[in-house]
């Protein structure tokens, strides 16, 4: 049988271009459906669960029971499958297309790991459920304890930090803690102008005042600029290495050893791990505390903001101040330290409630052992390798900022080959979104003017990252030839075009309200 | 290996490509004494029959919470999740999907987080939500922290019924940042002691309801009192659930609510990833930690949502921003909201009162069991007994009848002199044949 082809155009030379100003009647487009936000559904006696009849005697509580209404709609089960289905289609992911998020690391997520961590014996397991109960759970921790400190060289690790910029805290909480011990409280923490915004916030957040040090012209830390401003007031340096513009600091273990010479603490922000994993050991560059995200080099997902984990390894000098808890072996298996007394006195405190981000301890474990140690080697040198094939293969159209050597995990350009062409970074990054890809990081690390930062990990394959370049390079013609508008209007092809962050920033509509939802854009028709 | 796609043909063909001889030419800027070259010590990769086998046996050396009768809480609670919401939660578009920094192509997450933010302020009482905190204790540690830059003053006062994980927690952060917190005395029912504790210095006070002992308290004298002086109430909730039976905090004067999510649409996961709530009067909005959402219309005029308000955040603001946090929790926020959404307004009101009949026929169980007293009167689906003996040992006890009988408050906080208090809780998921076990057992195991 062949296809039905009568009565519509199934030739390329059939279908009219695109024409500007084009609208569908009722606001969907294709396959994307204009969807409402649940509130405007008239769903508020609706409910898509079905209940056992409960006693609704709340005359027990008195006053406190509530008595005015809510104000929560619900739906059906199908119209709420159908809702989120919908918004799911708006969305860009890994799973569709590269996502060459610099310093993210948006690496494929392993769908066995999402089978463990479903396991009933991890998912349905309560925190403070008996410790005898809990024997599988504590083991985990432990190996993947374990298997962190083997692949960073470091003799301890904290487990409980939730994420990336919560393991900053927790490292320089130690820090301020081992300081302290010393009756030497001290003042400053010293930050590279090209470290990732999180790295000041936290330095501040512990009380500290921040001290930047310059760049050298091939994008490192300045070591001259280091030494003039390392002093008995300063607490640690925080170092992200390989560093935000995707380099190794060629001089890292004389960074350590200047910082460790006035008595400070070397603070490795290891966002960029995924790099070095399996081929290079922190430890042995003289670190003494670094976070780990499991959502970037241990491919937990990133969902769209989060649940990530942060777990901090920690130098002998610092290990004493962990925070509570932790996991020992005990005469009768394994046990969790949960109170600051005792042998546990110097521990600095708590991060947060109970053990930590035991979802994605169990999926970080079931990738690495997936990988084991060569696996992971081969992953950081992929992942290498695939920056420096997008380095090289667009080099000749692009300028990339640091021309000189290899890069690590990610590649990183300027803006200088867009001059003159009137066309933005930000106004190229759109562009590539008609092209079906993720915009590159932009406009970070702050040092380089216009930087796009391309990160491709390791689980891309050549055939999408030529795609991808080819892509780039096109688009590079386009900009030179003058194509502007193709740049300017972009997105056009997304669900939908450029979004007015001014207008939300100076009108804030942070919640929906019945009277003050923007009115639907007029149908065409009219 | 399963995860990489470069064959050694494609290795070979990018190194020509790059003009580097070798992988290690790209390694070369990595001093030579850091060079790994031996193997760690650590197993070679696995093939995920034999990974998965390994993480069978670890989980069936737990004792799963469905095995049989269970009653902890304290700060984490069984609830029965939608399998809707859990397959919604796994489709590629929401989880392998980023932070929304480019909005024309993520209005699938930002559209869900407005949902978020407007269900949770509505379940709070309060103006504005932000888009999730780590979890509530964290989040309890974040509004101490924003009392002190709204009112420019250093004293926390923690009530006595906070949760110890939530208080050392905020002491642990909020000291480091140069705050005086002061927790009071760990007490059953002493919430209104707050009162007299509150000053001309005092930033905030910080009261949690339903407690940690599970009594529920009416907070608004403390909210007059407060405010009177020039300080601002927050209110900690750790059992959302709660919020479709019990006056909200804003109704009761609340300036900042935070409260732990789990319970709405994300599972125990033996304490992680959570979801913090964090809700605030408008007028404070500027000085809130966290993401925030919101609304605005793309080229065309067609509405569409943005992240906003970022120059509060760490990526613009450095070591000026309100807050160090980046990553949230996206995904259970994500989880929350199509709970809620199913639950509607009809069905959370129904699941809460389910809830408080179930704690309701466990105090009176429990309560009728000889030399075990009830301590917690007004409570939603939580309470503390007193038992003649160490709690601890009487929970070992009771595991050898299969019963897992709560949390010992003693685990919580060893120092408070409470050895023999235990707290139960019970939810939905509680069958009353569960709730007549769990009473013969203990019955048995007092008379001994």
């Amino acid at each position: 049988m062949t296809m039905q082809t009568v009565g519509r155009p199934t030739r390329p030379e059939d279908v009219q271009p695109l024409a500007t100003g084009f609208a569908s009647l009722t606001g969907g487009r294709g396959l994307l459906q204009d969807e409402a936000l649940i509130f405007e559904r008239d769903g508020w006696n609706k409910t898509g669960v079905d209940l056992p009849e409960a006693d609704l005697d709340g005359s027990d509580l008195g006053d406190l029971a509530r008595a005015a209404p809510i104000g929560l709609p619900g739906l059906s089960e199908p119209e709420a499958m159908r809702h989120y289905v919908r918004l799911s289609q708006k969305n860009h992911a890994i799973d569709l297309a590269l996502y060459p998020l610099g310093s993210c690391t948006m690496k494929h997520n392993p769908r066995l790991n999402e089978k463990m961590a479903r396991l009933a014996g991890f998912a349905d397991l309560h925190p403070m459920a008996p410790v005898s109960t809990v024997q599988g759970a504590l083991a985990l921790m432990d190996r993947l304890s374990h298997w962190l400190k083997t692949l960073t060289g470091m003799p301890a690790v904290a487990l409980s930090p939730k994420a990336g910029a919560h393991g900053e805290l927790c490292g320089l909480l130690a820090i301020r803690a081992a300081h302290e011990a010393k009756g030497d409280p001290r003042r400053r923490v010293l930050v590279p102008t090209s470290a990732h915004g999180t790295n000041p916030a936290t330095a501040a957040f512990v009380g500290y005042s921040v001290t930047e040090i310059a760049q050298t012209d091939d994008g490192r830390v300045d070591l001259a600029d280091l030494e003039a401003k390392l002093g008995p007031d300063v607490a640690a340096i925080m170092v992200t290495n390989p560093n935000t513009c995707g380099l190794f600091e060629r001089d890292i273990i004389e960074i350590a050893r200047l910082t460790h010479a006035v008595g400070a603490y070397f603070y490795c922000d290891g966002a960029n791990f995924n790099a070095i994993v399996g081929r290079v050991r922190p430890g042995d560059l003289g670190v003494d505390a670094m976070h780990i995200n499991l959502h970037k080099t241990f491919s937990t997902p990133h969902g769209g903001g989060g649940p990530g984990a942060g777990p901090v390894v920690l130098s002998e000098a610092l290990a004493p101040f962990a925070p509570a808890p932790w996991v020992v072996h005990g005469p009768e298996g394994l046990t969790l330290v949960e109170e600051t007394v005792g042998e546990a006195a110097q521990a600095f405190g708590r991060m947060s409630a109970f053990h930590g981000q035991m979802g994605m301890f169990v999926r970080a474990y079931a990738y690495m052992r997936s990988h084991g140690a060569d696996g992971l080697r081969q992953v950081a040198e992929d992942a290498v390798l695939n920056a420096n094939y997008i380095k090289a293969r667009l080099s000749g159209a692009m300028t990339p900022a640091f021309p000189d050597g290899p890069c690590m995990h990610e590649a990183l350009f300027d803006d200088t080959w867009l001059e003159g062409t009137g066309v933005t970074t930000l106004d190229f990054a759109k562009a590539l979104i008609d092209e079906g890809f993720h915009p590159m990081t932009m406009y970070f690390p702050l040092v380089v003017h216009g930087a796009m930062l391309i990160e491709p990990t390791e689980t891309e394959s050549k055939q999408e990252m030529d795609r991808f370049c080819e892509a780039l390079l096109a688009l590079a013609q386009a900009a030179k030839a003058g194509d502007v508008d193709r740049f300017k209007g972009a997105p056009y092809l997304a669900p939908l075009r450029r979004l007015d962050e001014t207008l939300a920033a100076r009108k804030p509509r942070l919640t929906w309200k019945p009277s003050s939802g923007v009115a639907p854009a007029p149908l065409a028709a009219e | 290996m399963r995860y990489l796609p470069l064959t050694p043909d494609d290795r070979a063909q990018m190194l020509d490509v790059i003009g580097a001889a070798t992988i290690d030419d790209l390694f070369a800027d990595v001093p030579a004494a850091a060079r790994k070259s031996e193997p760690f010590d650590l197993p070679h990769h696995a093939g995920e029959l034999e990974v998965e086998r390994e993480l069978a046996n670890l989980a069936a050396m737990n004792r799963a919470a469905g095995a049989g009768p269970f009653f902890c809480g304290a700060g984490a609670y069984r609830h029965h999740v939608p399998a809707t919401v859990d397959h919604i939660i796994q489709r590629s578009e929401f989880l392998t999907s980023y932070t929304p920094y480019q909005p024309e192509i993520a209005q699938g997450t930002l559209q869900v987080l407005f949902e978020f933010q407007t269900q949770v302020a509505a379940l709070t009482g309060l103006d504005v939500a932000n888009a999730s905190m780590y979890d509530g204790s964290t989040a309890c540690a974040e509004a101490v922290m924003m009392a002190r830059r709204v009112t420019r003053r250093k004293k926390a006062i923690l009530s006595g019924g906070l949760h110890p994980h939530y208080a050392a927690t905020t002491q642990t952060i909020a000291h480091a940042e140069g705050m005086d917190i002061v927790r009071q005395t760990v007490a059953f029912d002493a919430e209104a002691a707050v009162i007299a504790a509150i000053d001309s210095e005092t930033a905030c006070v910080v009261v949690q309801t339903p407690n940690v002992f599970g009594v529920a308290t009416d907070v608004t004298a403390i909210a007059e009192a407060a405010h009177e002086a020039g300080a601002l109430l927050i209110v900690v909730t750790t059992e959302a659930v709660s919020y479709g039976l019990l006056k909200s905090p804003g109704e009761m004067g609340a300036d900042i609510a935070v409260a732990e999510g789990q319970s709405i649409g994300n599972a125990l996961n033996f304490g992680g990833p959570y979801i913090g709530l964090f809700t605030c009067r408008e007028k404070l909005v500027r000085q809130m930690p966290g993401r925030l959402c919101g609304e605005t219309v793309d080229a065309e005029g067609r509405r569409g949502f943005v992240l906003t308000l970022s120059t509060r955040e760490q990526h613009i603001r450095r070591d000026k921003a309100t807050s160090n946090i980046c990553t949230n929790s996206g995904l259970c926020a994500l989880a929350f909201t199509i709970h809620l959404t199913l639950l509607g307004e009809v069905g959370l009101r129904q699941l809460a009162a389910i809830n408080h009949a179930k704690a309701r026929r466990l105090a009176k169980a429990l309560g009728a069991v000889p030399g075990v007293e009830v301590l917690t009167k007004r409570f939603f689906n939580e309470i503390a007994i007193r038992l003649p003996g160490d709690a601890t040992d009487m929970v070992e006890a009771l595991l050898e009848d299969g019963v897992v009988a709560g949390v010992p408050f003693s685990r919580l906080d060893p120092d408070a002199g409470l050895d023999d208090v235990l707290l139960c809780a019970a939810t939905e998921m509680t069958l009353d044949e569960d709730i007549d076990a769990f009473a013969q057992a203990l019955s048995r195991r007092i008379g001994q």
